[in-house]
């Protein structure tokens, strides 16, 4: 039996199209549209003004407190202009607009191939690098990385373990990462135990990617410490909760950080990141994204530069299909729904999925039946169907005692309800507003 | 280029709907049917008819007239209400009182508190016990299976006396008052294995066990229910009764006898899963399954009447609210593991 997460859990078909792909370089856009809000926490301060000269890998955009990260450019030009324009969840948000003239980079990147696997950094310098390179967590939830591996005082870090479940249907990006890019990983992976002093580090591969299970298991022999755990193909195995409970047995509390129970998660993509800044000196300004779909004509993983308009990376791919109903960014299962394919790449850019018409829309929602699949599928072990009544019926105490704020938005409920209730909306708009009671309640 | 569309999360659905999973059990329900017919012939056929056609016909009435909403009775719920009136009917009930218990049913029972989902108690019992108490007579008369195929009580009356019986429990019931010895009774009913493939008195669709069994099979593997509440009523109803005949052997029947007898596996697999009025927790199904075991015997041995089945899912059907208060499902990261992986 392969080990998996205790509670709950969906298999959504997994459409895994793009996959075994390889990774082909995205070409440079003409012009990119840097968000300065890619990440978790308060958005990045512009530090460049219309006109201005930048190369590759320059802080155009810095952090903004610690809970904030530098936004580096992923082009060398000029700055056009700071503007506001539409992202992911469709409001304006401000970014800076770069006209791209030739591909010079800041000269202190190693744009070189080798594989450098002796850590010369110490741990504070790692760190220091993470936070300077701009990293977030490349998943899709873009926490800053530097914040995770800062372990509070009186807590003790004592595994890392690293996603590489790619849990989504359809994402490859993660798989084909490890696929090409396992050796620099595996650094990577060795450089994050020396900046959080531990001697311990699991994997987690989901099942269905023996290629990639195969191939780390072997490359992981020559690194101590270091171990791969294949796991169940189960939807959400990718919650940072899950996977602890799926590698190591342990569950976080309610309300609690993994390093309550010793534990630091890192994606895979991230850890490459990681293994680029330290050793290559090469903040985050590319990443992996998979642009797929059931009618996309070239299903393919793409390096791409922050800032390029999807329409760029679905021309890529072959276009955009005829039928084309909905357009994701992320995954099915937790991914947004775009309005316009004018929409840069970011951080958290996992993937681009395209959606025929046909199965764009939801059907309609009927009476609920009371069949207890919600409550079944939960990973959380709550109770969607009453957190749906009483987010409906702005009960808030009783959605809080209900641990409204445990849930962790991963649609399992609404995927699996045969009447096609929209669970997590309601309890999505529950959330937002009993976390503004309790932050209300903490100030006063 | 198309409209996009844009909604929150998830992309995707599981492709379950209402429909499946009512017409999921009316398949499970088929082998039943089948040994219905075999065993009570022309009189099952009348009956399920009956049943199914009044129960459809009257929610579409009454979402029509009444409530003046779009009509569902495609969903299968209808159906499935009134397929599962008959198999809790004996076959040679007369038309008129059929229909009666399906407007009860579908009326009362389930439109009236606002149709699917909504409904406290199960529609089908709740036509049943009404039934069971305005018609005492007609709703206990048995026919005799087999030889009772090719009749139906209305068509050819003088035929009756010879092709009615009691059922096993009824027989046990009176027995057992009369003060008759356990193994004297135990002699005039049908063997283990007669019953186990339904060879006795009983209602359309409860006596033949290993068809009931096989539906049950059926809908654990498609994951329409869980294993929670059948299993936790049959295995109450073995061991109170298993206990009880250690305690009096001379007094009470076996575990087997009360398993294979009666509406106890109709009830447990079809009537006690009903997602409507069941609990939403496992720990929940668990307690209401018990219940309903605990409450079946009780009548069985101790009631006036000689099943209870009907009248302990009802009763447990009025705790559901409070278990679902106060019995919630497990919850991540209540209990910490302490074991290393």
């Amino acid at each position: 039996m392969l080990k998996t997460f205790s509670l709950g859990g969906v298999h959504p078909e997994e459409n895994k199209f793009s996959a075994g792909q390889k990774i082909e370089t995205l070409e440079i856009p003409e012009q990119v549209s840097v968000l300065v809000a890619q990440h978790i926490g308060g958005p990045a301060e512009v530090a460049v003004d219309k006109g201005d000269q930048v190369k590759v890998g320059q802080i155009i955009a810095t952090a903004a407190g610690f809970v904030s990260t530098n936004i580096h450019s992923p082009v060398s030009g000029t700055v056009l202009k700071i503007d506001t324009i539409i992202d992911a969840s469709g409001y304006r948000k401000k970014a800076i607009i770069i006209k791209t003239e030739g591909d010079e980079w800041e000269a202190n990147i190693d744009r070189s191939e080798t594989l450098v696997k002796e850590i010369t950094a110490t741990p504070q310098e790692i760190i220091r690098k993470i936070t300077n390179a701009g990293i977030v967590g490349l998943g899709g939830a873009t926490f800053p990385s530097h914040v995770k591996l800062s372990v509070p005082p009186g807590k003790k870090c004592e595994v890392l373990i690293l996603n590489g479940v790619e849990c989504e249907p359809y994402l490859t990006s993660d798989h084909q990462l490890m696929m090409e890019k396992g050796e620099e990983i595996l650094v990577g992976t060795k450089i994050l135990m020396k900046a959080l002093n531990v001697d311990k580090a699991i994997i987690g591969i989901e099942n269905n990617k023996k290629d990639a299970i195969e191939k780390m298991s072997e490359l992981s022999k020559s690194y101590d410490g270091i171990s791969i755990q294949p796991l169940k193909v189960q939807y959400p195995q990718g919650g940072e909760k899950q996977l602890i409970d799926a590698c190591i047995g342990k569950q976080v509390p309610s309300g609690k950080l993994p390093i309550e129970v010793g534990a630091v998660v890192q994606n895979t993509g991230t850890v490459f990141a990681v293994y680029e800044a330290v050793q290559k000196n090469k903040p985050l300004f590319e990443r992996v994204v998979t642009v797929t779909g059931k009618s996309v004509k070239k299903p393919s993983n793409f390096k791409a530069r922050i800032g390029t308009p999807i329409s760029q990376l679905i021309d890529a791919a072959g276009g955009l299909p005829e039928d084309t109903g909905k357009i994701i960014g992320g995954g099915p299962m937790m991914g947004k729904a775009l309005t316009t394919t004018d929409i840069p790449v970011t951080k958290g850019s996992s993937g681009i999925l395209i959606m025929p018409e046909e199965i764009a829309k939801r059907k309609p929602s009927q009476n609920c039946i009371r069949c207890a699949k919600c409550v079944s599928v939960c990973p959380m072990g709550l109770s969607p169907y009453l957190l749906m009544t009483v987010s409906e019926k702005s009960v808030w105490d009783r959605a809080e005692e209900e641990k409204i704020m445990d849930c962790i938005e991963c649609g399992s409920c609404s995927f699996t309800c045969p009447s096609s209730r929209p669970l997590l909306d309601y309890i999505r708009l529950g959330k937002g507003t009993v976390g503004q009671i309790i932050r209300n309640r903490t100030n006063k | 280029m198309n409209t996009l569309t844009v909604s929150p999360s998830p992309h995707v659905h599981s492709g379950d709907s209402v429909k499946k999973n009512m017409y999921g059990v009316i398949i499970a329900l088929l082998p039943a049917l089948a040994a219905s017919i075999f065993y009570f012939g022309i009189g099952a056929v009348v009956v399920t008819i009956t049943s199914v056609l009044a129960c459809v016909v009257f929610e579409y009435l009454i979402q029509k007239y009444l409530l003046k909403n779009k009509p569902s009775i495609f969903d299968g719920s209808a159906a499935l209400t009134g397929l599962l009136l008959a198999f809790n009917l004996p076959t040679y009930l007369p038309i008129w009182i059929i229909i009666i218990g399906s407007l009860v049913a579908i009326g009362i029972g389930k439109m009236s508190f606002g149709g699917l989902g909504n409904n406290p108690f199960n529609p089908a019992l709740v036509g049943r016990v009404f039934l069971l108490i305005s018609f005492p007579v007609q709703m206990t008369t048995w026919p005799t299976p087999i030889i009772s195929r090719l009749h139906y009580f209305g068509i050819t009356p003088e035929i009756l006396d010879a092709t009615t019986g009691a059922t096993p429990l009824s027989i046990l019931k009176e027995g057992v008052s009369n003060g008759v010895a356990n193994a004297e009774i135990m002699q005039q009913l049908p063997s283990l294995s007669e019953l186990f493939f339904g060879l006795m008195g009983g209602s359309a669709g409860e006596s033949a066990a290993a068809a009931l069994i096989l539906g049950g099979l059926y809908l654990l593997i498609k994951k329409i229910i869980t294993w929670h509440i059948p299993v936790s009523i049959i295995g109450t109803v073995v061991i109170f009764t298993t206990l009880l005949k250690l305690i009096h052997p001379d007094l009470y029947a076996g575990p087997a006898f009360h398993l294979l007898t009666g509406g106890v596996l109709l009830g447990a697999i079809f009537m006690a899963t009903d997602y409507v009025t069941s609990p939403m927790s496992h720990k929940g199904m668990l307690i209401f399954g018990i219940g309903i075991g605990v409450i079946t015997v009780l009548i069985r041995i101790f009631g006036s009447f000689p099943e209870g089945v009907s009248f302990a899912i009802l009763i447990m059907n009025g705790f559901v609210p409070l278990i679902d208060k106060y019995i919630k499902p497990k919850r991540f990261g209540e209990v910490i593991k302490t074991q290393k992986a």
